[in-house]
């Protein structure tokens, strides 16, 4: 079983919220990828962002969205 | 053949859409429904064709863009879900099925309809508007251009109006999405509908709407939205609000292709150049004898649109005419405007029309114009 790695995750209440925030992170160098929504998060939208521990300032820096929860770390 | 039947579709198209399609069959799952990477192909070119018609039409949200399958689907909602028993709307006699059908339904259902007349050239007078606009009109549905004989309505005035009295106001851009500017707050458009298929040069199978901030009809249909999945009630946040089901995908990326190959040429370069062609044919038209043009041919801007009659000849006659001798294509008949034919005079007969786009040739108008003048000179069968 792999073991479990902290992640910084950002959910969206809509699939074009997901898609501008990858945009956003691609644009900016913010490192990371979508993922589907882990079980142990609501959101709206089935799609999450997740992104390495070290990432978790720069991602904070483009809070508030509309249409995103801020960032938050997990084990996934 | 010589294709002039762009009102109904476009046929000559940069070859970036047809290319874009097929690499999106090959390569596209359903976006909003995974995270693999073929949904999340889906899902990017979808979120790029919002960009790109948000920035065409200066939405500021692209998540305000909502797309459908078509133009009707579009004011569908539009009408439909923004209008109740009780509330008054005020449309044209120029408009397309697509507006006076939704609007004949709800009015069964007890909605105020007040359609303004217009007059024989197809034009309806701005006072005609400052009298039926007031305050408590809910809404206010037109098309920017006929699709019968091209007149254009001075939508920027219209919207001022409306933001004016407090009404909605709905703009069909069928035909002119693509060919003339359209910025949604400049022209104070609440609900902007458009055709992906026509002047934006995409595939067959898009349409869309675009809305402003604060304005959210009903839904039209209900279902998979890819969010909320465990909620009874379909969500209400945009788009997914009003695009209930599979995204046509495929279509959109083409669309997109479409729309940035626009971007890239410029909608201002391109309708001066269907409009140079299309001023070529009119003045090719108006000199044969026999022949009769129908609208506002005079004024500007204008769609690339050219309606005719040719003395003695049912429209039917003529257009099967120009395609059996010549393989032109036009369309014939009351072309879903039946108001409008009434305002013209054609309610009997129908109108051959001509619709341009920015790829035709002089010599193809030329050729048209030839043609017509065979017609017109006796040589066509009488209907």
């Amino acid at each position: 079983m792999r073991p479990e790695q902290m992640r910084v995750l950002v959910t969206f209440e809509t699939t074009t919220a997901a898609m501008a925030f990858e945009a956003l992170c691609a644009a900016k160098g913010v490192p990371g990828r979508l993922i589907p929504l882990p079980e142990q998060i609501s959101a709206g939208c089935g799609l999450a962002f997740s992104a390495p521990p070290e990432a978790m300032d720069a991602l904070a820096a483009l809070f508030p969205r509309p249409g995103c929860a801020a960032p938050r770390q997990m084990l996934l | 053949m010589i294709y002039f039947d762009s009102a109904a579709t476009s046929f000559y198209r940069p070859p970036c859409v047809r290319e874009a399609v097929a690499e999106a069959i090959e390569r596209m799952g359903n976006a909003g429904r995974g995270a693999h990477g073929p949904a999340l192909e889906a899902a990017r070119a979808i979120y790029r064709a919002r960009t790109l018609t948000a920035s065409l039409f200066g939405v500021a949200d692209p998540g305000h863009v909502v797309f459908t399958s078509n133009a009707t689907e579009a004011l569908n909602i539009a009408i439909g879900g923004l209008l109740a028993p009780g509330e008054t709307a005020v449309t044209t006699a120029m408009e397309h099925n697509s507006v006076l059908r939704p609007l004949y339904r709800l009015q069964k259902q007890g909605v105020r309809l007040n359609v303004l007349p217009a007059d024989r050239k197809g034009r309806v007078a701005p006072e005609a508007f400052e009298r039926a606009v007031v305050p408590g009109t809910r809404l206010v549905v037109v098309g920017h251009a006929s699709n019968l004989c091209g007149n254009v309505q001075q939508i920027r005035a219209l919207g001022a109006l409306c933001r004016e009295r407090g009404a909605l106001f709905v703009v069909d851009a069928a035909q002119t999405a693509g060919a003339l500017p359209i910025d949604m707050a400049k022209d104070h458009i609440d609900v902007l509908c458009f055709s992906g298929h026509k002047g934006l040069l995409g595939p067959q199978g898009v349409g869309g709407l675009c809305l402003r901030e604060g304005v959210l009809p009903r839904p039209l249909k209900v279902g998979g939205s890819g969010v909320q999945s465990f909620s009874h009630g379909h969500p209400a946040c945009l788009p997914e609000a009003l695009e209930a089901g599979t995204a046509n995908a495929h279509a959109l990326a083409g669309f997109a292709a479409a729309l940035a190959y626009l971007q890239e040429q410029g909608v201002q370069a391109l309708h001066a150049r269907e409009t140079a062609l299309c001023e070529r044919l009119l003045a090719g038209v108006r000199a044969l004898e026999g022949v009769e043009v129908y609208g506002d041919v005079d004024a500007s801007p204008r769609a690339a649109i050219v309606a005719l009659n040719v003395k003695g000849m049912s429209s039917a006659a003529v257009a099967d005419k120009l395609w059996e001798k010549w393989n032109i294509c036009v369309r014939a008949g009351a072309h879903c405007a039946p108001l409008a034919h009434e305002a013209l005079g054609t309610a009997a007969r129908g109108v051959v029309r001509f619709s341009l786009s920015p790829f035709n040739t002089p010599q193809q108008v030329d050729t048209a114009v030839v043609a017509l003048g065979e017609l017109a000179g006796g040589q066509g069968d009488a209907a």
